[in-house]
């Protein structure tokens, strides 16, 4: 087994507004055996988040893994509302850095 | 066109009016004879300048293209036209812009039909009303509504439901066109579902997977085509070369929402944790188990923002490797030394903000990587009370930075590469969200006026 950043595992890491106060991000997988084998690695937590994004756990709005659709979703207040004095990003569309670089117990391939 | 006892077809060309869509396609969906062409041009994501100043998403001149072959296409399939959101976000003055473009287009090409414009303003003394009978509060992480908040909106609309619509349809005969303010995107497409006796929870997910256009299909495309039966809805898109499969379906829901299977909307809640996706052809998807829970009190979102003062900004590179290595420093003595020079202006009457490409410029403190590039963007925004004095404060910083001492400098002449001009350019008027609540409403249609003409 080998550390693995999720970009070289998942199909979509993606940030985005949900409404101008939210942010959310999905990690999408390829397939089902992916989406169990990083569940089963207990890396992605509500601690981890709350590190990546300095967002204290409790104030996480969503965290879960979603069977259905093989994803991860996580949403978060977002740092400020959007668009106003300061917006770094009006769509909040690259916010998903941090989560590529996770890194997860992986098959060398 | 009614719909028959077994099936509803919707036809819905793109997910954002405004941004085009292939016609070729769009005539693929009329041949098969949907009982209506259903179209959202509604987002809050370009950002609150939209309700702050009144401005629209795209151009007028986009829209009028667009609205051309959607005319067409409703005197074609001779069906319901139902246009949502007018604008992006829907106030009165966006609905009447639609209604302008309508009639100019109707008698440009010697066309009649009826129309039926639906209004979303609500009047703030309402709002101020409902504030105080304890029926507005925050969704999701926003403060509770102060009142002087709705004084400072330019102005609050609220998302319609599905009811503004079937009433349009029904209180009046034979309305061909529907333009409508601030609707809940998926409202026009589940109105006319529901209108026709379907589940409602289908019909609202059916809309919800709609009003983004073929964003559901692989690749991401523009016209869509929903079919609506009694206990399952399937989903196509209209481009040959687009594909739905039960991933890219499932997964739509993910996109900007806050849950991937629970949606709230004016009156209730859809949950889409039960529904069964299953592949009916290579491009097309049926989808079951579909649930909505109609909420207690009827609900409506109520959108506001308000202009926050004026920003003025400059642009400059930075590339010698002495000075990028100092970069915070530096700028923080820079913005000290311009707050000491405006020392007359109160200090939080203004506000200095550094963005700086190369370091951290999109992330902030967020940024993980804590080295710079080889040549950095500086961007400092500068917001105040007046454009002349956002632009004084932004002018001093930059030719302050340009200037600027440090350590172990050897390039004597000048710290900034500047490419446009004017150095400092005036953004104009800031503008903020300050009004994202729900409100109880006693009746789902009361709020939103209908005016009926005949064009």
């Amino acid at each position: 087994m080998v550390d693995t950043p999720l970009r070289d595992i998942a199909k979509v890491i993606r940030s985005k507004n949900a409404g101008p106060f939210e942010i959310t991000l999905d990690i999408v997988f390829k397939t089902r055996e992916d989406f169990e084998a990083v569940k089963r690695s207990g890396v992605i937590t509500k601690e981890l988040v709350s590190q990546l994004y300095n967002v204290p756990t409790q104030a996480i709005i969503t965290f879960g893994f979603f069977e259905l659709v093989n994803a991860v979703k996580i949403t978060l207040p977002r740092p400020r509302a959007q668009g106003g004095v300061g917006e770094t990003d009006m769509h909040a569309a690259q916010q998903h850095v941090p989560l590529q670089e996770i890194r997860v117990p992986w098959p060398a391939s | 066109m009614t719909a028959s006892n077994d099936e509803i077809r919707i036809l819905t060309p793109s997910g954002m009016l405004g941004y085009g869509f292939p016609v070729d396609h769009f005539k693929l969906g009329l041949a098969q004879k949907p009982h209506a062409i259903t179209i959202d041009s509604g987002s809050t994501d370009s950002g609150p300048q939209k309700l702050g100043l009144g401005e629209m998403t795209c151009s007028r001149e986009a829209y009028v293209k667009d609205i051309e072959v959607l005319l067409e296409g409703q005197r074609a399939a001779k069906v319901p036209l139902l246009i949502s959101s007018a604008g992006g976000d829907g106030t009165n003055l966006h609905v009447d812009v639609f209604r302008d473009i309508i009639v100019e287009i109707a008698n440009k090409r010697g066309w009649h039909f009826k129309l039926a414009s639906i209004y979303a303003d609500i009047d703030k003394g309402h709002i101020q009303k409902e504030l105080k009978a304890g029926r507005v509060e925050p969704l999701g992480p926003v403060p509770p509504l102060d009142p002087r908040e709705v004084d400072a909106a330019t102005v609050v609309v609220a998302q319609m439901g599905a009811e503004p619509f079937l009433k349009a349809l029904d209180e009046s005969e034979g309305v061909d066109v529907v333009v409508s303010g601030r609707s809940y995107d998926p409202s026009p497409t589940a109105a006319m579902a529901i209108r026709a006796g379907f589940d409602p929870a289908l019909a609202w997910h059916m809309g919800k997977i709609m009003e983004c256009g073929a964003l559901c299909a692989e690749p991401v495309g523009r016209n869509v085509m929903g079919y609506l039966r009694r206990d399952h809805f399937e989903i196509e898109p209209l481009n040959p070369n687009e594909r739905c499969t039960t991933a890219s379906v499932a997964a739509h829901t993910l996109y900007e929402k806050t849950h991937p299977f629970l949606l709230a909307g004016p009156g209730g809640m859809l949950d889409l944790s039960q529904c069964k996706y299953e592949q009916v052809t290579d491009r097309r998807v049926r989808v079951s188990g579909s649930r909505f829970e109609p909420s207690k009190h009827y609900t409506v979102k109520l959108e506001g923002a308000k202009t926050s003062g004026y920003r003025s900004i400059f642009i400059a590179g930075a590339r010698d490797p002495i000075f990028i290595a100092q970069i915070d420093g530096i700028l923080a003595k820079v913005i000290a030394g311009t707050r000491a020079y405006f020392a007359e202006v109160p200090e939080e009457a203004y506000r200095i903000i550094p963005h700086i490409y190369g370091k951290n410029g999109v992330m902030g403190e967020l940024e993980p990587v804590k080295t710079p590039a080889h040549e950095l963007c500086i961007i400092v925004e500068v917001a105040a009370a007046t454009q002349s004095l956002a632009t004084a404060i932004c002018g001093k910083a930059r030719t302050s930075l340009m200037h600027a001492p440090y350590p172990g400098r050897i390039a004597t002449a000048g710290n900034l590469a500047s490419p446009f001009t004017p150095l400092e350019i005036p953004l104009g008027q800031a503008c903020e969200f300050n009004v994202y609540h729900l409100m109880t409403v006693d009746s789902p249609t009361a709020l939103f006026p209908i005016k009926y003409e005949e064009i």
